[in-house]
């Protein structure tokens, strides 16, 4: 953007303002799109089939994400943050734990804010934050959490509603390849699964089925902040992570998809800033250092 | 630097709150390791009571056979086949001391009735009275037996519920039964986890309330589709209709249901009635597995009205097992505990225990879910679950039994579990998409729960401490005082396992009252019928119940401890004709005989 002529810039600008409102919203560039879209699933999902454990517990982990993006930020970069990416690390956490304490929700969600200013390397974080910590609450305290597991209700529609309104948000906001990518991998994957279990393909591919995968696909792992750039590498980490998730559910390892991505997502975000730094450095700098 | 320095702090915040998990469990593994250490006579001591499982040496040799359905469920066929150990307490003989029937479930097995012999031992007489061979091929299996005396000639009949033909057995004088299904008008064939006997109408006979589990239209031995399974694991409503009989009084029923406005097909597994908001007309609350609980108002006896939303108790689906009602911070009202399924790591979805919210009665009462504050939440894969005194401190403590596939003990099932029950409708009705067991267990070898209740809202899980040591796949659970003494006795049925009787022993400083009630206007079985006992400042409610928890009956007699309280004020019976009558003073530590008045 700073490279273009003043002229071209302003005509942008006019432009976007001239986009009626209902445009800006659906715009690509727009960062409330998903959260406005995970935000519309949880109210019609509670509504309709009571599908939170408790409408308190995701408000506390959704208070809590923000309050805590809120004060870390003022805390180490002396400023206030944009909290629409807390909010939704909140209101995953909120709907992907499972879990009758309230504390389970305040760790989960502080872990997860947390893990953006600690587990970082050369300016970037590495996990995805709600992955980091709902994985890290599965390892350590399984005795009081769980995840996400039931249904859309008992009909196929609300899931299709779902499906159609996550592509088309996924679709705006340039990361359709990426859930592509995933799912098609997940369901051949599910097919060759089949071989080593012995059973029924539907049983295999059941899991995509549920609201869970549905939040893991559309808002998980296409999440900007923490995937790599070129779109290749992106759909390649998506095949990663549904490889990895099938060795692990081999294993009968129920959180597989979480595990997964908390395994490969980082590793590929390492090997992106070392590439990207080791491009950036001069190479008599290079030499020097080696 | 400064920044530097705010960084260094915030990371070791963030490795101590990772580390605060695993110090807490820590902290909580000593304790219980010190607690274990303690004896029996320290935990007598301590809790006022202990258990000890005697049922050998009482007599009672009886093992549950499952039953082998259709060849098509074979890959899953221990988790489909898990339920049908039941035990219910009855005097049948009206001797003076409870009995106890206990069903089995495998094809041509035979039902025990353990007569109590008032020396500590029992005698299994099923055969000779004519309720033991009642899983003839082709009838279906038993599920569980409820009794009561339908026709009021004082001794009390029993209802055989059955994954097949539901079936009534009249009781003749305490000597034999004869079976009378078809004069009675009971459907042919109804998939049924749970009955309660109960007089919605208060017309002085006792009605029936019958729960289908699978729906009434399959034969679970001879299936033509394996589409049969639930719909949804938390929104399932393609399971068994609702009966209500309708007593009328000539020994038959009229199937009133749908006319009195009870329609639902969820998948009940227990149900209880109770006089929820002082009506004097019994409500009726069922829990459901694989979805929300049902509370129904009855509008005087005419009509139910639906209202698990509108009081809050319908709202979270869950995987009800068990219902039971009972006042435990002796507020002179019911709660109601429903028990669900816990496993670690993988669904932790805890027990409801639904008290009054604070300000609400009536109409306009609703509830809230007080299980995880009052620490009754994690059971495990839970179903029967009872509340009781059991050390007499004035107080219901609560015995819920766990567990629900016990196989290979190292290898789990859930793994391939939870893939199908996450998945759609299509994939989940379906017992052709389920992954075959293979021998796995399925939250097996479970822990029971014994929670004693402090009287300030708080429950102490004591179960290991007060010796409640089996790890059977526990289904129904009873309390009983089978040695009249004041002190309540535990028995479990268990699936593929033995029944056990866990003999109570409670500390001689606590004193007890009961009362066994017979009803003259009311139904002589007097169930529905309330004492309110006032002593000491405190008030506590209990009702005669025709049925409650997962396949179980209490006995008859309501029982009471009041600490170390050496006198009662008084008792106030409310019979469920609405004549109230107050006993002045009754005198603690023995059983008050008392009939309705005319």
């Amino acid at each position: 953007m700073s490279g273009l002529a003043p002229e071209i810039r302003n005509q942008q600008q006019t432009a976007a303002r001239q986009r009626s409102p209902l445009a800006r919203f659906f715009a690509a560039d727009n960062r409330y799109l998903p959260p406005a879209f995970i935000t519309l699933i949880l109210l019609v999902s509670q509504l309709s089939f009571g599908l939170l454990e408790s409408l308190s517990r995701t408000l506390l982990a959704i208070a809590v994400s923000m309050g805590c993006d809120f004060a870390l930020a003022l805390l180490i970069y002396r400023k206030i943050p944009n909290l629409a990416s807390a909010y939704i690390t909140g209101i995953s956490v909120g709907i992907l734990l499972r879990s009758p304490e309230f504390w389970p929700y305040t760790l989960c969600s502080v872990l997860a804010i947390m893990s953006k200013y600690v587990l970082r390397w050369r300016g970037r974080h590495l996990w995805n934050p709600s992955n980091f910590a709902i994985s890290a609450m599965l390892l350590l305290t399984p005795e009081y959490v769980a995840t996400l597991s039931v249904q859309w209700g008992n009909t196929i529609w609300p899931m299709l509603i779902v499906w159609a309104l996550g592509v088309l948000i996924v679709l705006r906001v340039k990361r359709f390849h990426i859930t592509a990518t995933y799912v098609v991998s997940f369901v051949v994957l599910a097919w060759i699964r089949t071989f080593f279990t012995g059973h029924p393909f539907l049983a295999e591919v059941a899991p995509i089925t549920g609201p869970m995968y549905q939040l893991f696909i559309f808002f998980m792992i296409t999440d900007p902040r923490t995937t790599v750039k070129p779109r290749w590498a992106q759909c390649l980490v998506a095949l990663l992570v549904a490889v990895v998730e099938m060795i692990l559910r081999l294993f009968e390892n129920v959180h597989a998809p979480y595990y997964a991505l908390a395994i490969v997502g980082p590793i590929a975000n390492a090997v992106e800033i070392a590439i990207t730094t080791r491009k950036r450095t001069p190479v008599p700098e290079r030499l020097a250092v080696a | 630097m400064q920044r530097n320095w705010i960084r260094a702090v915030i990371a070791v915040i963030f490795v101590g709150l990772l580390a605060v998990p695993l110090i807490y469990k820590r902290v909580l593994s000593a304790r219980h390791s010190a607690d274990l250490a303690q004896s029996r006579s320290a935990a007598l001591e301590r809790y006022g009571f202990a258990f000890q499982e005697v049922s050998k040496a009482v007599g009672i040799n009886f093992i549950h056979k499952a039953p082998t359905l259709d060849p098509k469920l074979k890959h899953i066929m221990e988790q489909v086949a898990s339920m049908g150990a039941a035990v219910s307490v009855v005097d049948f003989d009206r001797d003076g001391w409870d009995d106890l029937y206990v069903a089995n479930s495998g094809e041509g097995s035979r039902n025990a009735l353990y007569r109590n012999l008032g020396n500590g031992t029992f005698e299994d007489v099923a055969d000779r009275v004519g309720l033991a061979d009642v899983n003839k091929p082709g009838t279906g299996v038993s599920m569980g037996a409820v009794w009561g005396d339908y026709d009021n000639d004082g001794y009390e009949d029993v209802l055989i519920y059955k994954w097949g033909k539901p079936e009534l057995y009249h009781n003749d004088g305490g000597k034999h039964f004869t079976r009378v299904t078809e004069q009675a008008g009971l459907p042919s064939w109804v998939n049924a986890n749970t009955a309660i006997w109960f007089d919605y109408d208060r017309d002085g006979k006792l009605d029936l309330f019958l729960g289908g589990y699978y729906p009434e239209n399959i034969d679970l031995w001879h299936l033509t589709t394996t589409k049969m399974m639930p719909e949804s694991f938390e929104y399932a409503q393609n399971g068994g209709r609702k009966y209500l009989f309708h007593n009328l009084g000539n020994g038959h029923f009229e199937e009133v249901s749908q006319q009195l406005g009870i329609d639902s097909r969820r998948w009940s597994l227990a149900a209880v009635a109770a006089d929820l908001r002082g009506t004097g007309y019994p409500d009726l609350f069922i829990a459901n597995d694989y979805g929300v609980s049902e509370l129904y108002f009855n509008e005087g006896g005419k009509h139910f009205r639906e209202v698990g939303k509108e009081t809050g108790v319908g709202y979270a689906p869950k995987s009800g097992m068990t219902a039971s009602v009972g006042d435990i911070l002796n507020q002179g009202r019911y709660d109601i505990f429903v028990s669900n399924i816990s496993e670690e790591g993988v669904l932790v979805q805890g027990n409801n225990l639904w008290v009054p919210e604070p300000g609400t009665s009536g109409n306009s009462i609703k509830y809230e879910n007080m299980a995880n504050a009052m620490g009754v939440e994690l059971g495990g894969w839970s179903f029967g679950t009872q509340f009781g005194d059991l050390n007499n401190d004035g107080y219901l403590d609560i015995y819920e039994v766990n567990g629900n596939v016990s196989l290979d003990q190292d290898q789990s099932y859930w793994y391939d579990y939870s893939k199908v029950a996450g998945g759609n409708k299509a994939i989940i009705s379906d017992a052709a998409n389920w992954p075959s067991l293979r021998g796995r267990s399925l939250s097996g070898y479970q822990q029971k729960r014994v929670w004693i209740n402090d009287g300030a809202g708080q429950f102490r899980e004591v179960s290991q401490l007060v010796g409640v040591t089996d790890r059977f796949d526990g289904r129904a659970v009873v309390l009983g005082d089978f040695s009249n003494n004041g002190a309540l006795d535990a028995v479990t049925a268990n699936q593929r396992g033995p029944v056990l009787f866990y003999r109570n022993q409670v500390t001689p400083r606590n004193h007890w009252i009961e009362f066994a009630l017979t009803g003259r206007e009311s139904n002589r079985s007097a169930i529905g019928a309330e004492v309110r006992l006032f002593w000491n400042g405190q008030e506590q409610l209990q009702e005669v119940s025709g049925g409650s928890g997962f396949c179980g009956q209490n006995m008859r007699r309501l029982h009471f401890g009041v600490g170390t309280s050496t006198a009662v004020d008084r008792a106030e019976i409310r019979w469920p004709s609405g004549r109230v009558q107050i006993v002045n003073s009754p005198r603690l530590n023995m059983i008050h005989k008392i009939e309705e008045p005319e």
